[in-house]
């Protein structure tokens, strides 16, 4: 009976497991024109400037998607009257796809019938994602911060839950204000979790945003919004030149694990745990 | 409630309503426009309070698409409902079998095949997507919901939280079992699988709306239009260039889309909270 489990159960988790990791770029044809593709890639000023693109925007959608979800997390944490009804209603867009979300931002910045670019040009300000590429990487920052606001939020949150409320109230005692307080003990309390949402969400950004990116801006205008994960995709499928798109794969894989370690080694070090 | 501060609580519950009306707004804008008639839609500004016409826009679309998919949206949120539920029970399947071969049976290069689950891990489908795609077309599961679900559902993830799981489980359970005369499958049917239900329920939530949001997956494996998922859909229902869209109709398809992942949400809410924060850490 044990035998059976083990070599019926396990090869096929194995084999349905091995079915998508034998897919690895690294089995195309590509690598073995040597490195060609990457030297061609590497000089290419193109890539480059979406390489800087990429940054800007998953060191925004980063740093701005925890700085809100922060403090929001904070006074769920501090009220008391309502706070059930507060994170029933953050964590909605966790249920929304982030294709939706960016239809959705898209609309109500749409630059004939928009809402927002209606309320904008009120104030005098011309709103056209189309045109503008500051605009545009704004939006698409902002869909992207919006859809993964409620994630960070639920992390947040059930950090500062674990948090033991003895040392919230010492502190109090000694007269620490709320902010003192938050300062001085929750955030360094925070700090892994904090760091394993910079991971995540670094990781989001450079991802999942596909789907924010192509229905908002199709990497445009020009090439102001078109991350690395879109370049892969306009290249390989649309443009059909597999070598490149499959080299930048390769290069991407490689970022994240770099990501990954840089991550763990440097930062983790500095972060406390309890 | 350590102290009181009346002033400082007040501006919490600002600042809360704030973030509040910035996650609801764009919803609740959403279902205003999906009411309207496509006279009231066309117009700038668009109106803030709902008109009438929800359920004749819902039925539109429901039975003849909008732009250029001209698809009923039925169809596209049964694709959806499809792949979503298959990857999200095919996943927690497999998952947990395999969780449950690694940590209970002993056999050769079990470690390695462990450390070759977490280094999927740090690949997300995204980076090997283009590979994985030439495979499914050789496999000739193209536009099909084998080659819609069957990709998605190998995952680490899950594996990897059945086996924290299943560790945790004490030892005299097992000895207790095989006492008992219990053999492996009755030790897993009537013991492990109703001690990790509340696991399952949670990873549900989880699977389901990541199946469900699928976005550059379905674009890329379905070419006839009446395979495509709802999300798709959806986008591709805006017009570009000149031609008008319909927007009270695409925003009824997008209040239809969003309805299933945020009741799966809403209902699951309990256990989908402590399974998301226990899942990922």
């Amino acid at each position: 009976m044990l035998i059976t489990v083990v070599f019926f159960l396990w090869p096929a988790g194995v084999a349905l497991w091995q079915s998508s990791s034998a897919q690895d770029p690294f089995g195309l044809t590509s690598t073995f024109v040597g490195l060609r593709n990457f030297t061609t890639l590497l000089a290419d000023p193109l890539y480059l400037t979406c390489f800087e693109t990429t940054l800007v925007f998953s060191g925004l959608v980063t740093v701005i998607g925890l700085l809100i979800a922060l403090p929001l997390a904070a006074m769920a944490d501090r009220v008391t009257r309502g706070a059930r009804a507060y994170q029933a209603l953050l964590v909605w867009p966790y249920a929304v796809p982030p294709g939706i979300a960016a239809v959705v931002w898209g609309f109500l910045f749409n630059p004939s019938i928009g809402l927002v670019t209606y309320a904008l040009a009120k104030f005098g300000v011309v709103w056209n994602h189309a045109l503008y590429p500051g605009q545009a990487m704004f939006l698409v920052v902002l869909a992207s911060v919006w859809s993964q606001i409620s994630y960070n939020f639920l992390f947040f949150y059930a950090g500062l839950q674990a948090i033991p409320r003895s040392l919230i109230e010492a502190a109090a005692i000694d007269g620490a204000g709320p902010l003192t307080r938050f300062f001085g003990i929750v955030l360094p309390l925070l700090s892994p979790t904090t760091f394993f949402l910079l991971v995540v969400n670094v990781v989001f950004a450079f991802f999942d945003t596909f789907p924010i990116i192509d229905a908002i801006t199709a990497g445009g205008p020009g090439q102001a919004t078109e991350t690395l994960i879109y370049k892969i995709y306009s290249e390989g499928f649309k443009g059909l030149d597999l070598g490149s798109s499959a080299a930048q794969s390769v290069v991407l894989m490689a970022i994240v694990i770099a990501l990954t370690v840089f991550q763990f080694r440097f930062i983790e070090r500095r972060v406390q745990y309890e | 409630m350590i102290e009181h501060r009346r002033g400082f609580d007040a501006l919490c519950h600002a600042f809360l309503i704030l973030g509040v009306a910035f996650v609801v707004f764009p919803l609740y804008l959403v279902f205003v426009t999906a009411t309207l008639s496509a006279d009231e839609a066309s117009r700038s500004p668009l109106p803030l309070l709902p008109s009438t016409h929800l359920f004749a826009n819902v039925a539109d679309v429901w039975q003849h698409g909008a732009g250029n998919a001209a698809v009923p949206f039925g169809l596209m949120l049964t694709n959806s409902l499809v792949m979503a539920l298959g990857i999200a029970l095919g996943k927690i399947a497999i998952s947990i079998l395999s969780a449950y071969a690694i940590v209970y049976f002993r056999f050769p290069l079990r470690g390695a095949c462990f450390w070759l689950i977490f280094v999927t891990l740090m690949l997300p489908v995204e980076v090997r997507i283009f590979p994985t795609v030439e495979v499914v077309s050789k496999l000739h599961m193209m536009d099909s919901y084998a080659g819609l679900t069957v990709p998605l559902i190998a995952s680490a993830t899950a594996t990897f939280l059945f086996r924290q799981f299943f560790m945790t489980l004490p030892d005299e359970l097992i000895e207790a079992a095989r006492i008992d005369g219990a053999g492996p499958m009755r030790f897993f049917f009537d013991i492990a699988l109703p001690l990790s239900k509340t696991n399952i329920a949670a990873l549900f939530v989880i699977t389901f709306i990541y199946g469900w949001n699928q976005y550059l997956w379905p674009l890329l494996i379905t070419s006839k239009p009446a395979m495509t998922t709802a999300v798709v859909g959806i986008k591709s229902m805006i017009a570009s260039g000149d031609a008008a869209t319909a927007w009270q109709l695409v925003m009824s398809a997008t209040l239809l889309a969003l309805i299933p992942p945020l009741l799966v949400l809403i209902l699951m809410q309990r256990w989908f909270v402590k399974g998301l924060v226990d899942v990922e850490k």
